[in-house]
This record gives C-alpha cells, structure tokens and sequence, in this order.
C-alpha cells in the first residue's frame, strides 16, 4: 500500500460530498457528471446553460489547481492513444446507457439507497477490476 | 431557471473538481491502484474507497435532513430520479462503463477535470467520451423512432380502415 494517500482521499472526498450535497439543496438534482455532460450535448431547452456552467466550473477548476499543483494531473500508467480513444468510447456510451457513472450512481444515488445505483456501482467495479485484472495479468499492465 | 442555480451550478462544479484533484482521483494510477491486486497488498492502493466513503460521509445526512422537504432553495421542486427497476440497459451500461474506466483510469469528473488541467492524454479520452455520449443519444433516437412507426402499424393492422364501424 505504498502509494495510499488516506488523508488527502478523505478530503477531497468530503469536498466532493460537499459539492454534490450543495447541488442537491441548492439546485434540487443529482451531482451526476455524466448525466450533466450528456444533457449539455441533448441541448435540451432550458436546462443548457447550468449543466453547461457546471461542466464550465470543473474545467476551471482543473485549471486552476494545475496552475497550483500540477503533479495532481500526473498520468503515470502505460496507455496508447489507441487505448484511450477505446476507454472514452465506452465510457461515454456506457454512462449514457446505464443513466450513471462514480459520481451519480456512487456517491449520490449509495448515499439515497438506491437499488438501480448500487446495482449500476457493482456491475463497474466488478468491470474495472477485470480489465485491471486483465490488463497486468497479460499485457504487463501497458495497453 | 433563475440567475442563483446558475451561480450555484458554476460554484458546484468547481468545488466538485479541487475535491477530484486533492483525492487524487485526477491519477489515473490511483484507480488501477485500487484494482490492482497483483502483488498482494503491497500494489493495492484504497484510496478511491476513502474518496467514496468521504463524499457519503457528508452527502448521506444532508440527503436525510433535506429529503422531507418540500423543495431546494433555488428552485420550486425537486427534480430527481424517480426510476427502481433494474433492467439489462443498466447492467450493459454500467459493465460498459467499467471496462472503459479501468481500460484508461478515468472517470468522466476527473477526465474533464484534467481537461481543465491542460493534460493532453485527458483531452484525447474526453473528446472520445463526448463522441460515445453523442453515440447512443442518437441510437437512442433511432430506436425510439423505430418503435413509434412500429406502434402506428400495429394500430393501422388492428382497426380496420373505417375505424371499424361496420358498413
């Protein structure tokens, strides 16, 4: 457990709770990420501009902590541009399908007890820990 | 919509990505950290376990204090989901989702986040994601239109012509 970061995890996920928890009392919905991106893209009427400000906020965000702390964006793991192109695919299809990702399904829908998220959250842990599996076991851990 | 949700909207969104930075989920190596059992726990990193159970910790009571009332703040009701079937769309989609996840280590909040963050790697698997999203969305369309002409014939084959007044 060389590389376990428990305090600043911890954290970053309290902010993150509380950022999810904001958009809930404040704005009425579910901090979902993929849901929020894809509706962006659905361009449906009046509810454009605040998933477009939300996503506009995260980019920002990320902006600004990599002005601050730049190795947060670190990316250290073998990946061609071949196996990214493949990962963003499904995971932009996927979302869209399964209406969730780690955001909206994980931390909103396990924290409202709901059975289709907590369905949707083990279905993607048991699918990531394959292809994890998968990937070291026979490619060396590069793809 | 008024001009409060939209500052919150903003103000969510960038708080939502310092909490991704900080977790360290913006590592694509901390998430196959988290996966990876190869050499026992030597190689095993639970830090998305602490990032999941810190943001439960806060939204799990707010969600219980806020849930009986009667609407947010901002806005004159809820608009949450509704939905407790579980149907094969949500297990095929969510299997999808993980095979991508643990395919390139991220997460569509990260990912945008890192976007932000000027990494190039992220703007490559983002803008993939973006096309998958786009993908279904018009599969999606297809489909529905396909239903719809299938409902219409199924009505024009069960009532006759004359809207079945026997002549």
């Amino acid at each position: 457990m060389e590389n376990f970061t428990p305090l600043t995890s911890l954290a970053g996920g309290l902010l993150i709770g509380l950022a999810a928890a904001a958009m809930l009392v404040f704005n009425g919905r579910i901090a979902g990420i993929s849901g929020i991106t894809g509706g962006v893209l659905k361009a449906d009427r009046g509810d454009t501009l605040w998933r477009a400000l939300f996503v506009a906020g995260l980019l920002v965000g990320g902006f600004v902590y990599g002005l601050v702390a730049p190795n947060a964006f670190a990316i250290t793991i073998d990946r061609s541009t071949g196996a990214l192109v493949v990962a963003g695919l499904l995971v932009g299809f996927g979302t869209q399908m399964g209406n969730g990702c780690t955001s909206g399904h994980g931390i909103c829908g396990l924290s409202r007890f709901s059975i289709r998220s907590l369905v949707a959250v083990v279905t993607f842990m048991a699918f990531a820990a394959l292809v994890v599996f998968v990937v070291g076991r026979f490619f060396g851990g590069t793809l | 919509m008024n001009q409060k949700q939209y500052v919150a909207a903003f103000g969510t969104g960038l708080l939502f990505a310092v909490g991704l930075a900080l977790s360290g989920m913006t590592l694509p190596s901390k998430v196959v950290g988290f996966f990876d059992f190869s050499q026992g726990l030597t190689s095993w990193d639970p830090s998305l376990a602490f990032v999941m159970g810190g943001g439960m910790l806060v939204y799990l009571p707010v969600w219980r204090l806020v849930k009986g009332r009667a609407r947010p703040l901002f806005d004159e009701r809820w608009r949450l989901p509704t939905r407790k079937d579980i149907d094969g769309r949500l297990v095929l989609g969510a299997a999808l989702f993980g095979i991508g996840w643990g395919l390139g280590g991220f997460c569509p909040g990260p990912a945008l986040t890192s976007v932000g963050a000027l990494s190039s790697k992220a703007l490559v698997m983002v803008s993939a994601m973006l096309v998958g999203m786009v993908a279904f969305q018009q599969l999606e369309k297809v489909r529905e239109r396909a239903k719809a002409r299938r409902d219409a014939e199924r009505q024009a084959t069960t009532t006759p012509a004359n809207g079945g007044i026997a002549s």
